[in-house]
């Protein structure tokens, strides 16, 4: 594997919590992946690792180079202005607020965001808001929602709660995705749904990471596989190659 | 007829906390019980600056407003690091801070004796002294709060206000910089609040302390939950319905020191049976409780 290459590398990425190290010296590098999975069996640090290197918890040690900067230390609002965009495994959506609005939300630096630009509302404003709204729509269309676009995200059944927030993570237009877990707990169907959107997406080229312990689903769609236990990388290569190796297995079956 | 004047000025001038209010606990779900200092803040700007600079209304007016965005900025911080009820319990502490200067800086404030006098504003060169003068002023204020506060919510800005309302992780997730929000939220409700405060000062031409109690912040906060949370329309109906409420009491016959106890207790009364048989207040959208 080539070094210095990378747009998206971990170095050394640690932390604990007193105590346990969930996350131990985890090292990666991004090569010419589309989509990543990230396995392991339970209380094994991905969602941790994935919380330390989007800005919601504050790493022990290690570096997060993106495009050459460091960027592990950046507040979670500023990681996803760089470009990364994450779901979480607990799902975390409005829902009091409608389907679109939710949407709505995640576009970045909009001009309304301003109170003194809300107030006024000039062309400057009412061009992003056209601009989002058609954006919006664009993504309610893609991940089929948009006949749901004025109900309560609340109101939505839970495989379409999990569908809305990958279509959030997609309003940033962030070249990264981090999934955790975005078909755990929902039916057949809806996932068959979901990995057509993921596949579409690694296709229009996101760069998707994502955490899964469905097995099949991870040999269907991802090209490059991490395997992670005690916060540590244990593996990574190929599905196929990776999936047969014995110590994957045992970690499994602990 | 001075007296039905009376009382829709009283609401004009609570319509102008509510929504004030409402962007804060309503639309953000920072539950403040401090509103009634800046509210205070803007009567005693005005009534100071009058006192000792002979200045008029409409730079009184921005020293309240300047003034109370600086304490807003203060009261926010708690609500960066605590949530809910302790947030709660920290705006209460501010609110106890801001009486006690209002009633113990004497040489300054002229404390609990208050500050009489206070001459009526002048606008182009008319001098507001009847009620119907002052119904127009404050409508004209009521109105404009109305306009800022609703451009807000309907706008990106008041979809962030949300986020933070339901989900902060979520909203950062969302590259949403919540603190930056929580300090402008209360910078631009306490700001609101002071104008309200200033045309009060005016109105009644005399301000003490006393109007400017934990009381009253919870006066304030009734209305916002009774009228609706993240309801516009329902802080309205809400300030509408609490300030009649009293005199209605009166109009039944009740001897006016009875009906000022009874209306104490009323209150109460309405914001318990409120929060549990309608925490959405009458039209709002969202319930205080969701848990
Ligand atoms: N906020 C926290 N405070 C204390 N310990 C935590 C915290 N978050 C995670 N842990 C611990 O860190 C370890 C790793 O947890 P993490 O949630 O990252 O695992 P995971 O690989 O995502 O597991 P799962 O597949 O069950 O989601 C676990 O032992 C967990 O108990
Ligand atoms: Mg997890």
């Amino acid at each position: 594997m080539q070094s210095g290459k990378s747009d998206f590398v971990l170095k050394n990425i640690n932390k604990s919590f007193d105590g346990i190290q969930a996350v131990n010296g985890f090292n990666f590098e991004w090569q010419d992946y589309k989509i990543v999975g990230l396995i392991g069996p339970n209380g094994a640090g991905k969602t941790t690792l994935f919380n330390v290197i989007t800005g919601f918890l504050q790493a022990d040690k290690g570096s997060f180079l993106l495009k050459g900067n460091d960027i592990l230390k950046l507040p979670s609002y500023q990681i996803v202005k760089r470009g990364i965009s994450r779901t979480f495994q607990d799902l975390r959506l409005l829902r009091q607020v409608t389907v679109k609005e939710n949407i709505l939300l995640w576009h970045l630096n909009q001009v309304g965001e301003n109170p003194f630009k809300a107030w006024v509302r000039g062309t400057k404003y009412s061009e992003d808001q056209a601009k989002n709204n058609a954006r919006a729509d664009e993504i309610l269309e893609f991940i089929g929602l948009q006949e749901k676009q004025n109900d309560l995200a609340g109101a939505l059944s839970y495989g379409q709660q999990k569908l809305l927030s990958l279509g959030c993570a997609l309003a940033t237009e962030a070249e990264y995705l981090l999934l955790d877990e975005p078909v755990a707990g929902i039916n057949p169907s809806m996932i068959d749904v979901i990995l057509k959107i993921l596949q579409e997406l690694g296709a229009q080229g996101k760069k998707i990471l994502l955490i899964e312990h469905n097995i099949e689903v991870v040999r269907q769609i991802c090209d490059w596989l991490v395997v992670m236990d005690e916060g540590r990388k244990i593996a990574e290569g190929m599905p196929d190659d990776v999936l047969q190796r014995e110590e994957i297995i045992e970690a499994y079956l602990d | 007829m001075e007296y039905f004047l009376h009382i829709l000025i009283l609401i004009n001038i609570y319509i102008i906390i509510a929504l004030s209010l409402n962007l804060i606990a309503g639309y953000t779900g920072l539950l403040s019980l401090a509103h009634a200092s800046f509210y205070g803040i803007g009567a005693y700007a005005t009534a100071l600056m009058w006192l000792y600079l002979g200045t008029g209304f409409w730079l009184n007016i921005f020293v309240g407003i300047f003034l109370s965005a600086v304490f807003g900025i203060i009261v926010a911080f708690p609500s960066l690091r605590m949530y809910d009820d302790y947030f709660a319990i920290a705006t209460f502490g501010f609110q106890m801070i801001m009486f006690s200067i209002f009633n113990n800086w004497v040489d300054f404030t002229k404390g609990p004796l208050g500050i009489p006098g206070i001459p009526s504003p002048s606008v182009f060169g008319h001098a507001i002294n009847t009620h119907i003068g002052y119904f127009f002023l404050t409508l004209f204020f009521a109105a404009i709060t109305y306009w800022l506060v609703r451009r807000l919510v309907n706008s990106p800005f008041g979809l962030v206000l949300k986020g933070i309302r339901e989900d902060e992780i979520f909203t950062k997730a969302a590259g949403k910089n919540v603190t930056k929000y929580k300090i402008l939220v209360f910078v631009i409700g306490g700001a609101l609040a002071s104008v309200a405060g200033a045309l009060y000062a005016h109105y009644i031409s005399y301000i003490d302390p006393t109007s400017f109690t934990i009381n009253e912040s919870i006066f304030m906060i009734s209305i916002v939950i009774i009228g609706g949370m993240a309801s516009l329309n329902g802080s309205i109906l809400g300030a509408v319905v609490l300030v009649i409420l009293p005199e209605a009491l009166r109009f039944i016959g009740l001897p006016n020191s009875v009906a000022a106890n009874l209306r104490q207790i009323f209150y109460g009364l309405l914001l318990v049976l409120f929060m549990m048989f309608r925490p959405k207040g009458f039209i709002g959208e969202y319930a205080i409780r969701k848990k």
